[in-house]
């Protein structure tokens, strides 16, 4: 071999490659390029594309979210737009309706109140009837009382008889 | 050998490291497939293919911390280098590039790692054989993408060029192709961690060897080392750059191959 035999001051050329580290390091490199190539690039590749596919992913779910709340938001507007008004009208037609009810119970009131009036004045006047029957049965009985009176005592004179009348008023006075 | 050559070296004072430190023994024997170079590149190969696979075993699309150490290199290979420089259709390109750059990149990082200290790009014969399969890769694209005739007719006949300038551009072009392509890109890899392991072999073994010297060489020998920590860093910074610039060059030959016009 050529190292045994370098004598002391030989010197090697460097640019000369040697048989043994020209195999060796062409079969290395193969040997490596082989094994990148078949397990270390393709893994690579693949997160590669599969973080690139979820960046565009996540940026399109992004986006359709967006679309989606400002969706959302123009429905909601539009929703409480729809209740003020509607809230606005409720409130105007109750103020209608309390009204006509208020009028409604005032006129049933009025009603009520000249119903219980009317029957207040037929009572008094059937009791009035009532009454002027009972009277005039009592003065045609007093009349009779007062004639058998008269014709039971003597009607002398004009002053007796005035005065029995008076007598017999007084008595109906009292009675009363 | 570098033992043989320092204990012969003692009472003669300092050896200079020379390109024979490159030129290490056999482990075992006398077999040349048992020197430190082909042990580390073997060895690159078992921790690069264990690294990445361990990493990308579980890909997914939340990286763990171990992941996204394997995916950072793998991206950078990716996205800087065939991305940008081959452009459409560079992903069969990807895994040829991210081999070349891991591999590089951890041999010759094996130059400043504690007790490996070795680049093994510093042997020629690794940056020739990716630079002959880069140069089979590149012009077999070529050869693929826009068939035999018109691809080493458009190298050989630069379109768009008047035709007396042919007899100035066309050997040139031929020579650009098939021989300083391939030299130039296995020679800049192997000259730079060849110098630079030389250059800390200088001053590391020159500061050890200071430190045998008299009083006064001891005292300088500290400067030796610092100097060789720095150089150490630097060497991290060239040993990256290495790596780099070997894969963008196979990216570029391979994009000019796949272009219509050269």
């Amino acid at each position: 071999m050529q190292f045994v035999n370098l004598a002391a001051g030989e010197k090697l050329n460097p640019l000369v490659p040697h048989t043994a580290e020209l195999v060796v390091g062409a079969i290395a490199f193969t040997l490596l390029f082989l094994t990148l190539r078949k397990f270390v690039v393709p893994m690579f590749e693949k997160a590669f594309e599969a973080r690139t596919h979820a960046i565009q992913g996540g940026i399109e779910r992004a986006e359709k979210a967006q679309a989606e709340a400002q969706r959302a938001l123009a429905q909601y507007t539009e929703q409480l737009s729809k209740a003020q008004s509607e809230a606005q009208t409720l409130r105007e037609e109750a103020r209608v309706q309390g009204a006509a009810i208020i009028e409604d119970l005032r006129a049933k009131a009025q009603e009520e109140a000249a119903r219980i009036t009317a029957t207040a004045h037929a009572s008094i006047e059937a009791e009035r009837q009532q009454a002027v029957t009972a009277l005039r049965n009592e003065v045609g009985a007093l009349a009779v009382e007062l004639a058998s009176k008269i014709v039971g005592e003597a009607l002398d004179d004009q002053a007796r008889q005035s005065r029995i009348v008076d007598r017999f008023l007084e008595d109906l006075e009292k009675s009363k | 050998m570098r033992v043989q050559l320092r204990s012969a070296a003692e009472g003669e004072g300092f050896v200079p490291p020379s390109s024979n430190d490159f030129e290490l023994p056999p482990i075992f024997g006398d077999n040349p497939y048992t020197t430190k170079p082909i042990f580390l590149v073997l060895l690159s190969v078992i921790l690069i293919s264990t690294f990445f696979i361990l990493s990308s075993r579980k890909a997914s699309i939340i990286p763990s911390k171990f992941q996204f150490a394997g995916e950072s290199v793998y991206s950078f290979v990716r996205e800087n280098l065939a991305k940008e420089v081959i452009g459409h259709d560079f992903l069969r390109f990807v895994p040829y590039l991210f081999s070349l750059f891991t591999f590089i990149l951890v041999n010759n990082i094996f130059g400043i790692i504690p007790f490996i200290q070795f680049p093994t790009m510093s042997r020629v014969s690794f940056p020739y054989i990716l630079a002959i399969s880069t140069y089979l890769v590149f012009h077999y694209v070529g050869v693929r993408k826009q068939g035999a005739f018109k691809y080493f007719k458009e190298i050989m006949f630069m379109p768009g060029v008047p035709k007396a300038a042919y007899i100035l551009i066309t050997p040139l072009e031929i020579l650009t192709f098939f021989v300083v392509r391939p030299l130039t890109l296995s020679l800049r890899l192997f000259a730079n961690m060849f110098a630079g392991h030389l250059l800390l072999l200088v001053f590391i073994l020159g500061g050890e060897h200071l430190l045998q010297g008299v009083i006064g060489l001891k005292l300088i020998s500290p400067f030796a080392f610092a100097i060789g920590i720095v150089l150490t860093f630097f060497e991290f910074m060239v040993q990256c750059l290495q790596a780099y610039i070997f894969t963008l060059l196979a990216a570029l030959y391979i994009a000019g191959a796949l272009a219509d016009e050269h």
